[in-house]
């Protein structure tokens, strides 16, 4: 066995990952009184949040390798292992996770007040696999992270959620569900030809032959795709999001969304390069449907989350536009714009919540001329507003020009099936200026803006320092981010240089070796 | 990342924008609990002082100091480096002192204007920021500063446009601004983009060290079949955020609508600052522009026209902040015109005198409209001389100065300008221009002259009703009216005779190398070798007396004559007071189309298509029915399944046989 790169030696990972549970379990059998369940599930969050702080601290930046590793064998018979490491793609998701969790645990301190125990139990055990999720390097363990995120998210929306939340949960589902059993059979695939391998490391290095990583490819694309989401497999995002409640809202926006585009980075790029550069066309091509047509959408929904919602499918646009480039600036502009995308989108989406719970409506028009009740609310949701405009000075105008720069100057390999020049794909997505600004804007105004002429709008109070609590470092967070990415840029860049290193060499030349060599195999006998 | 090379004191230019923003914040968060006296005279000293340092420097530069260098690298990744620096140059310096200058006479004025105004604070807090990214964005070093600050004061504009947000017009118009400039900004950003593809760099000296050679190498890339060189591509993108923030044809339509926000910023931002931000980004780029004579063709096109257009609007405009407005936009197509006929400096020259008596109108006009209780229309007013002497004296001063009467500023820069649009030999282009740009000096001297008879002079049609509150302003607003009348008299004097601007033998006179002419184009320099008849020399002036004559036989008494004109060409005046329909222009040719395609993406594409065509009648209803048959199987009934059973042996015996 290899020796683990572990500078604190110890199982930090594990930790972050089994706290949360650990802390359901015993909120689950202690404690009863809902102000007691609160104020525990609360602790567990911040502690696994300082828990996971150390990885940021001890990250060596200087490497790709990933840091922090556990090995265990865990099903002998199939050469499953418990496996985790993180490198500097994956470990800004741990961190990010761990964040929004105590932010939904905070959010959901008075809206939520039926089965108070169980919602902050669902979410911790979310925590869990999602913090699994980031770190396994293991497919199966992957695999069970990723199917097992479904449940407690199901019954967060399906408990909890809105009027139409069984039509919603179903949806989400059988989207997700159908999706991650074609990777399943990818992965069952990948087993059997690296001859009985789960290791993530070892698909990396494995030639597949074209053929397989056109077919691999394909069952990734569907069970990523669907998480992104990718046009036209996001419908079920809109519904998700409407019936979610709040703290629901946050993390699907915030975290889950993610992992479909991670799964791109960590599985599809390294694993299969040249299935992945034969679909850049396709790629771009639902990007820029993400982009543009989505906005369009966006612009015309009448009900707040939906509208979020929508933004968000055409912001992941960007994300995955800049995986395709194989490019260090546009891979690491993918990224930095998954985590400003979980800050941007989650406070967002705080925002309705905090105007839902005064007003329990999300229809547009029911508001208007909230910033005359609501003043320090009108600054929150205005800067956040700007800040999904992404303009400069926000974290979300560093990814989306790194994303554009990248595009107008992708590598050679992202060319090699283009039927034309990306400058006019990054002029085509830069149109996300004007839509943006369109559907956003629009939005505040007639939410914020106007004179106070309905009744309800009348009666609103401010917030109040709970809810301010959570949007402060969100605030903080994008404004320090936008000014001052370099810290995070810091830790991709060597990550992200080996990512496009492996992204950009082909592996047929091996894989056509590897085939010569068993037909000399076959001829031998 | 270039040398810092600097005879300046970092820590002084620092200050500059660093006041302001102080103050900003200061006032922004803390001035719900503070004084209203307390936050106007946090921002109003910073700015004061923002100012005081400006005039310093811009004395040292004068002198032949100068600064570059950077602070911090904002970003980096790959190749792509940015860094967050500034370059202090002579064109720097003026548009500094321009900027900070106004910006602290409109902070003074507006302790009188926004008296007692429930978002007091915020206004200060808005107006103080506002300032420091103008600043940021004429001191940056590189593009990415200049677009930030370029973005910022695009965010302040709409804040300060929406500052009354109870009023739709006024979130209307601000929601119109901020989207109308983000079309600009979209060809900015690609601009930007194809600088950094092109160039490596975003590094104003080293994307200027490096053009030359550039445009030697010959670069080219099609557009739609379209062959085009790179530096004119980049260029033209550019030059598309520029017509967004400078509100020219046909981007203007936001320009004329801000004027919903408080007049005090109508004079700082959308008369002497912000909306100058274009013309100050085609002269500072010029070291580009210059080798693109498609791109100088473009701005030379859009200027006049815009010049032109905006002018015939404003002859017949009854709001007199509409007026003011639409002279804006005709007097910045002046200065596009101006840097596209290579006359950098004439453009620069005219920025900074118009900044000073259009400013001076807008805030003269906002004392009007602060006497006569928030009535804008002209044909409400009159006489209004006897009871706002101050006011009637400095807008006189700056009716003078725009409509080009000498010795007042607007005078000497104007008619720079339309001298080197004359000799400039550009085909029709330069043809073109020079017939807007004199039919528009009859034009402005008219519609100046007739809002300012209207105001000040004619019969007295003020509502009896707001008759006792009739009074001028108090003095905190007619000081800072007597401080512009100064520049509005004076700085083109100052401008010819000190700063010695329109010299062509220094190049660029005061400007020296922060503005780059290839000798070939110097309109300038041929105006001083060749010989011109004295008619084409003074005929800018004739015209400007000409269009004043009419005014006043018009409008200096009660007159039946515009009605009556009116009355002669209903069409031409309904085309004109309705501003040439742009806006139901673009209300059918984009707002409605792009509602309905998004309406249709969502319901036929999205819901009919994709969730009820594919997923409920495709997937579900087929995994429904398809569980439904296999339900039936389930029949209970022991020998049926044994059946099954067998033949499911012997179906993977057979497979696993023929398998081998």
């Amino acid at each position: 066995m290899e020796s683990l790169y572990n500078v604190l030696g110890f199982p930090i990972l594990s930790l972050s990952i089994f706290l949360p549970t650990a802390g359901a379990l015993f909120i689950w059998m202690f404690l009863k009184d809902d102000m007691a369940v609160r104020w525990a599930a609360l602790a567990v969050s911040v502690a696994t949040f300082i828990v996971t702080l150390p990885l940021l601290l001890f990250f060596d930046a200087t490497t790709a390798h990933m840091q922090f590793e556990e090995l265990h064998p865990w099903i002998k018979a199939f050469n499953i292992n418990y496996a985790l490491g993180v490198d500097g793609i994956s470990m800004p998701f741990v961190v990010l996770t761990s964040l929004l969790t105590v932010i939904c645990i905070v959010s959901a301190w008075t809206c939520i007040q039926t089965r108070v125990k169980e919602y902050m139990l669902a979410f911790l055990i979310l925590e869990t696999t999602l913090i699994g999720v980031f770190c396994a390097l293991d497919v199966v363990l992957f695999y069970f992270c990723w199917e097992a995120m479904l449940i407690p998210m199901y019954l967060i929306i399906g408990v909890w959620g809105g009027k139409n939340r069984v039509y919603a949960t179903l949806k989400f589902f059988l989207y997700t569900l159908g999706g991650s059993v074609l990777m399943l059979i990818a992965i069952m695939a990948m087993y059997f030809k690296t001859g009985g391998s789960f290791s993530v490391l070892a698909y990396m290095d494995y030639p597949f032959n074209f053929d397989w990583q056109f077919w691999i490819f394909l069952a990734f694309f569907i069970a990523f795709a669907v998480k992104v989401p990718m046009w036209p497999f996001h419908t079920w995002l809109p519904d998700a999001h409407t019936e979610a409640p709040t703290a629901g809202s946050v993390i699907l926006a915030g975290i889950l969304l993610k992992m479909g585009a991670y799964g791109f980075l960590r599985f599809s790029l390294p694993m299969l390069p040249d299935a992945s550069q034969y679909f850049v066309p396709f790629m771009v091509f639902l990007s820029l449907i993400a982009i543009v047509y989505v906005s369009l959408v966006a612009m015309m929904q009448t009900d707040l989350k939906r509208l979020i919602a929508y933004s968000s499918i055409a912001h992941m646009g960007f994300v995955t536009l800049g995986t395709f480039m194989f490019t260090e600036i546009a891979l690491e502009g993918a990224v930095f714009g998954m985590i400003s995308h979980g800050f941007v989108a989650a406070a967002l989406f705080l925002c309705v919540g905090v105007l839902y719970d005064r007003m329990h409506t999300r229809e547009i028009s029911a508001y208007g001329g909230v910033a005359n009740v609501m003043p320090v609310f009108a600054v929150v949701m205005m800067f956040f507003a700007m800040a999904n405009v992404a303009l400069p000075g926000a974290s979300s105008f560093v990814a989306e020009i790194m994303v554009l720069l990248g595009t107008f100057n992708p590598s050679s390999e992202a060319m090699l099936y283009m039927p034309f020049s990306m400058k006019w794909v990054a002029i085509l997505a830069a149109t996300s200026v004007i839509l943006s600004a369109c559907y956003t804007l629009w939005m505040v105004k007639r939410v914020l803006m106007g004179d106070l002429v309905k009744d309800e709008v009348k009666t609103l109070s401010d917030m109040n320092l709970r809810e301010f609590s959570f949007f402060a470092p969100l605030i903080v967070l994008v404004i320090w981010l936008g000014l001052y990415p370099a810290p995070v840029l810091d830790l991709l860049h060597v990550s992200v240089a080996h990512l496009v290193d492996q992204a950009t060499s082909s592996k047929l030349a091996d894989a056509a070796l590897i085939a010569q060599g068993a037909a000399a195999h076959l001829t031998g006998h | 990342m270039g040398e810092t090379i600097t005879t300046l004191n970092t820590f002084e230019l620092l200050a500059i924008p660093a006041l302001p923003l102080l103050a900003a914040l200061l006032a922004g968060f803390f001035g719900w609990f503070l004084k209203e006296k307390v936050t106007h005279c946090i921002t109003s000293g910073a700015v004061i002082a923002a100012a005081i340092l400006s005039v310093d420097v811009f004395v040292q530069v004068f002198n032949g100091a100068s600064f570059y260098g950077n602070f911090w690298t904002w970003m980096a990744s790959e190749h792509f480096i940015v860094a967050v620096g500034m370059m202090i140059d002579p064109l720097t310096v003026a548009m500094m002192v321009t900027v900070t200058v106004v910006s602290a006479c409109v902070h003074l004025y507006t302790i009188g204007y926004m008296h007692g105004d429930p978002g007091y604070s915020r206004f200060f807090a808005y107006i103080s920021a506002f300032t420091f990214s103008m600043l940021v964005l004429v001191m940056g070093n590189n593009f990415f500063t200049l677009f930030f600050g370029w973005e910022a004061v695009g965010l302040f504009s709409y804040l300060l446009i929406g500052f009354w947000f109870k009023r739709e017009a006024a979130n209307y118009a601000a929601l119109k601004a901020f989207i109308v400039n983000r079309v600009g900004d979209f060809g900015f950003l690609i601009g930007v983009l194809a600088v950094w593809y092109y160039f490596g760099t975003v590094d104003y000296h080293e994307v200027f060290a490096a053009t030359v050679g550039f445009v030697t190498e010959g670069h080219t890339l099609s557009f739609l079949g379209w062959e085009m060189d790179a530096i004119t591509f980049i260029c033209l993108a550019l030059f598309v955020g520029a017509i967004g923030k400078s509100g020219q044809v046909p981007l203007h339509v936001w320009l004329p609508d801000s004027m919903e926000g408080p007049t005090p910023i109508s004079a700082l931002i959308h008369a002497a600052t912000m909306v100058t931000a274009g013309v100050f980004m085609v002269a500072r780029l010029s070291p580009m522009f210059e080798f693109s004579e498609t791109a100088l063709a473009a701005v030379i096109i859009v200027g006049a026209i815009t010049a032109w257009m905006c002018a015939t609007i404003g002859l017949v405009q009854n709001d007199i902040k509409r007026v003011i407005a639409y002279s804006t936009c005709s007097q910045l197509g002046y200065m596009f015109v101006a840097c596209g006929v290579s006359a950098y400096s004439a453009g620069i020259f005219h920025l900074m005198t118009h900044a000073y008596f259009k400013s001076l109108l807008f805030l003269a006009a906002g004392s009007v409209i602060h006497a006569v209780l928030a009535n804008q229309d002209i044909r409400k007013m009159g006489q209004l001389r006897k009871y706002m002497p101050i006011t009637y004296i400095t807008m006189f001063i700056a009716a003078l100065a725009l409509s080009g009467i000498p010795p007042f500023a607007g005078f000497w820069s104007k008619d720079l300008i339309i001298e080197a649009t004359m000799v400039r030999d550009m085909g029709w282009v330069s043809e073109l221009a020079y017939w807007a740009l004199l039919s528009g000096v009859f034009m402005t001297a008219f519609y100046t002259f007739r809002m300012f008879f209207l105001t000040f002079h004619n019969t007295d049609r003020v509502d009896p009703k707001i008759k006792p509150h009739l009074h001028e302003s108090p003095k905190v607003m007619t000081i800072p009216l007597m401080i512009l009348a100064v520049g509005a008299f004076g700085s083109g004097l100052w401008g010819v005779y000190v700063l010695d601007i329109a010299n062509p033998e220094v190049i660029n006179g005061f400007f020296r190398d922060s503005l780059f002419v290839l000798d070939a184009h110097n309109p300038l320099l041929k105006l001083e070798l060749e010989e011109h008849h004295p008619f084409f020399m003074t005929l800018p002036f004739w015209l400007a007396i000409a269009g004043i004559s009419l005014a006043y036989g018009f409008y200096f008494k009660e007159s039946a004559m515009p009605a009556k004109l009116a009355a002669t060409f209903p069409r031409l005046h309904d085309f004109l007071l309705n501003k040439w329909y742009w806006d139901e222009l673009y209300e059918k040719i984009f707002i409605r189309p792009t509602q309905c395609l998004g309406q249709m993406l969502w319901q036929k594409a999205d819901l009919a298509m994709i969730d009820k065509g594919i997923v409920h009648g495709g997937i579900i209803d087929s995994v429904a029915s398809g569980a439904a048959k296999l339900r039936r199987m389930q029949t209970g009934m022991v020998y049926h399944y044994a059946y099954g059973m067998v033949i499911g042996v012997f179906g993977l015996l057979t497979w696993l046989l023929l398998k081998g």
